[in-house]
């Protein structure tokens, strides 16, 4: 293609990007370097009913406001929000490094942090839940496939269910099936024999069960996928491969999965992205006593009575740095290739 | 049955109609939560004619008030705030004085309505609210024991009701991590007579005595608690009571009316329920609860035909002939000039009575709250310490002052 035909062609995807990617992360790393001016206290009398009046604290506004009007984006903080306590705490990794005489007690008192108990959760549930689903979309996909054709549609449908439900109504869903009093929680408790045990009162069964909502949700996409690869797969290799007197084991190892690997590619691209953001079922299982994510911490500062703006953009940015570092080993892979040929 | 429906109708029809015209000129728009006694006052506000009265009335109100007022004009003429979210828009300057408005509309309103900060009427308040104790007092009874007054009664009681197999786990408590856990954290800690942070500084001191002793406390009580307690917030502890899993359980006085009222309530728990004032701990005078308001305010963004206009509507939304209407009055503990106080209102009345204190209305509070509900349900699994938990507290909200601008 012509520069010219190409500068063209590529305007109009070049102008959206720019103006719903690359602004949005510009004005949020803009964010996590300011912070709110200092406060001007003073302390003044408040009444209210039943009491009467008491001695209080509040912000004198008038001082206040003659700074903000100077400096509307804040104080520049620079990195000091990305290295406190809620995020990176270098300060408090280099405490629990130099107090701790043991890996153990160090990495105990390391996910005593919010950024790194976060980051634990996170990446667990991301390297469990993208090969396991990658695992069970390739089974559905190949059982479907070798399903009668009339069947294929209902089965294809019934597949799809877990995608097409919004994942917080799932996440309830089977929060309320695994309550103490629900379905599965009183198959369990009678099971275990134990009155008191309880799946969301233990942080490895809370982990278990959102690993498994997780694969639960994504599966379907993964076989989608794969099962839209599979109408490609040339008949004559397959054919070659039955006359060799290979075993259907045989025949999935060195055709079909070959076959689907760059699917396989994008699919592991698009989850690793994915499930490095997980929210909705920490949310939807009430979990964030036991398991919380890097977009549950941006959530939380939101969601508070007072929104903390820069704490939750610096999160922002980390998670988009984390997403990079997470996704690089499979673009090199992709450029590699690209290069190869 | 229909009749009746048709009858009650018409009554609502014919006094929301009734001797006071409300006229207004401008428009008003109001933000708030969305329970059964602010829905009245909105209604309430709503009647008024000549220009138009909206509303957004929602759970989710504390998300959007701030962003919903922080611009000029405001989106939002008056937010519906209590003791804490009156704090945060104060903090971002967004609600005006309202004393000459006081002055000119405000003859209806009793003196104790009027929240003021420094000197200046910055809310009008319409309810009062605080959390006590329910009981089942069917329960009680066939232990042969009081209504607890402390919370150590509280644990004997859980105790006996356990021993006599009547119930596995009768204690219920808003414990679900975030903002209620907190919440809780908070009662006991002032029922032990702690005090958040250095006088006159935004400086934390919960790492005390009194922190300790609170979360001890908390860790008993959750022996006896559904071991899913870490998820339970007032909405599914309110559950577990009607549904007579819980004999006894510190509640929001605002609920009270409605606990045997909801769809799926036993028989047992409909004639066994009982309120009470709310307990003290650890030999302590001081109960372990909070005292709050709700009341509404004006947005300062706005024209000033626009705030008048708010202020008209609102006092409509608030009269004081609402409170012959036998079902108004049973919705809160009514602030209002006239108000004749329900059985349900006996919770918070003892509460102010016995000296409750009020949540605390000072800036930094909210980032404190924040913090406890975030860092403590480590200590409440039993895997850390007391004293270390306090300190993560104290930790994770000095951070946060930090970068809002109360701490250096």
């Amino acid at each position: 293609m012509k520069h010219r035909t190409f500068f063209w062609f590529f305007l109009p995807t070049g102008l959206a990007m720019l103006l719903f990617i690359a602004l949005p992360i510009v004005s949020v790393v803009i964010q996590s370097v300011y912070a709110p001016h200092e406060a001007v206290l003073k302390t003044v009398e408040n009444c209210t009913p039943l009491v009467g009046c008491t001695t209080e604290t509040t912000i004198d506004q008038d001082a206040t406001r003659d700074i903000r009007e100077a400096q509307p984006l804040g104080r520049f903080v620079g990195l000091d929000i990305y290295l406190d306590r809620g995020h990176l705490a270098v300060t408090e990794v280099g405490e629990a490094w130099a107090a701790s005489a043991s890996m153990g007690g160090f990495i105990d008192r390391l996910f005593n942090l919010p950024l790194y108990r976060a980051l634990a959760f996170t990446l667990t549930f991301t390297f469990i839940v993208t090969p396991l689903l990658i695992v069970f979309g390739l089974m559905i996909a190949l059982a479907v496939n070798s399903l009668h054709s009339r069947l294929k549609g209902l089965m294809i449908f019934f597949s799809l269910l877990p995608m097409i439900v919004t994942p917080l109504i799932g996440s309830l869903i089977l929060f309320w099936m695994v309550d103490s009093r629900g379905v599965i929680g009183s198959a369990l408790v009678a099971l275990a024999g134990d009155p008191d045990f309880s799946m969301k009162a233990s942080t490895g069964l809370t982990w278990i069960m959102l690993i498994v909502y997780g694969v639960w949700h994504s599966a379907p996409f993964a076989f989608v996928v794969f099962y839209a690869g599979l109408q490609t797969l040339p008949q004559d290799q397959i054919e070659a491969a039955q006359i060799d007197g290979a075993t259907r084991w045989q025949q999935i190892k060195y055709v079909v999965v070959p076959h689907l690997m760059p699917l396989v590619t994008f699919v592991a691209l698009i989850q690793l992205m994915d499930n490095f953001r997980v929210f909705e079922p920490v949310v939807g299982f009430n979990a964030s006593a036991h398991a919380t994510s890097l977009s549950w911490i941006i959530f939380n500062d939101l969601g508070g009575e007072t929104r903390q703006l820069s704490a939750a953009s610096a999160t922002s940015v980390l998670t988009i740095i984390g997403v990079a570092i997470l996704l690089s080993p499979v673009l090199v892979r992709t450029w590699r290739d690209f290069k190869g040929k | 049955m229909f009749l009746k429906k048709v009858a009650f109708a018409s009554a609502i029809a014919l006094w929301a109609g009734g001797a006071y015209a409300c006229e207004i000129n401008a428009r008003v728009n109001i933000i708030g939560n969305e329970f059964p006694a602010i829905q009245t006052v909105g209604a309430g506000a709503a009647e008024c004619t000549g220009a138009e009265v909206s509303k957004n009335l929602t759970a989710d109100h504390k998300d959007i008030h701030v962003a919903g007022m922080q611009g000029n004009p405001a989106e939002y003429t008056s937010a519906i705030v209590a003791n804490s979210t009156l704090t945060i828009l104060m903090n971002d300057d967004l609600v005006r004085p309202l004393d000459d408005l006081v002055a000119k509309h405000g003859g209806a309103l009793q003196k104790s309505q009027l929240i003021t900060v420094d000197g200046k009427v910055m809310a009008v308040a319409f309810m009062a609210n605080a959390q006590h104790l329910m009981y089942r007092k069917d329960i009680l009874e066939e232990i042969g024991v009081e209504p607890p007054k402390t919370y150590e009664e509280m644990l004997e009681a859980a105790k006996m009701i356990r021993e006599k197999g009547i119930m596995q786990n009768p204690i219920g408590g808003a414990y679900a991590a975030g903002w209620n856990l907190a919440q809780e954290f908070n009662n006991m800690f002032l029922g032990y007579g702690g005090t958040f942070f250095k006088e006159g500084t935004a400086e934390p001191m919960i790492n005390s005595e009194a922190g300790v002793n609170t979360l001890n406390m908390m860790k008993a009580l959750t022996e006896y608690m559904n071991p899913d307690y870490l998820t339970h917030d007032s909405n599914a502890t309110n559950a577990e009571y009607r549904a007579g899993n819980i004999a006894l359980l510190n509640m929001w006085g605002s609920r009270a009316a409605s606990q045997t009222t909801a769809d799926g309530v036993t028989d047992a728990v409909k004639n066994g329920h009982a309120i009470a004032g709310p307990m003290t701990v650890g030999g302590g005078s001081t109960p372990a609860s909070t005292l709050w308001w709700d009341g509404w305010t004006v947005a300062k963004n706005v024209s000033d035909e626009e705030a008048e206009a708010t202020f008209i509507a609102m006092m409509n939304g608030i009269r004081p002939d609402m409170m012959q209407n036998d079902e108004i009055r049973q919705q809160a503990v009514w602030l209002i000039d006239g108000y004749q106080p329900t059985e349900a209102a006996i919770g918070v009345f003892e509460a102010a009575k016995a000296g409750t204190v009020p949540y605390p209305m000072v800036p930094y509070m909210g980032l404190m709250h924040g913090s406890i509900g975030n860092e403590l349900s480590d200590f409440l699994q039993g895997k850390e310490s007391a004293e270390q938990a306090l300190s993560d507290i104290e930790a994770a909200y000095t951070a946060a002052a930090k970068e809002k601008g109360f701490l250096k």
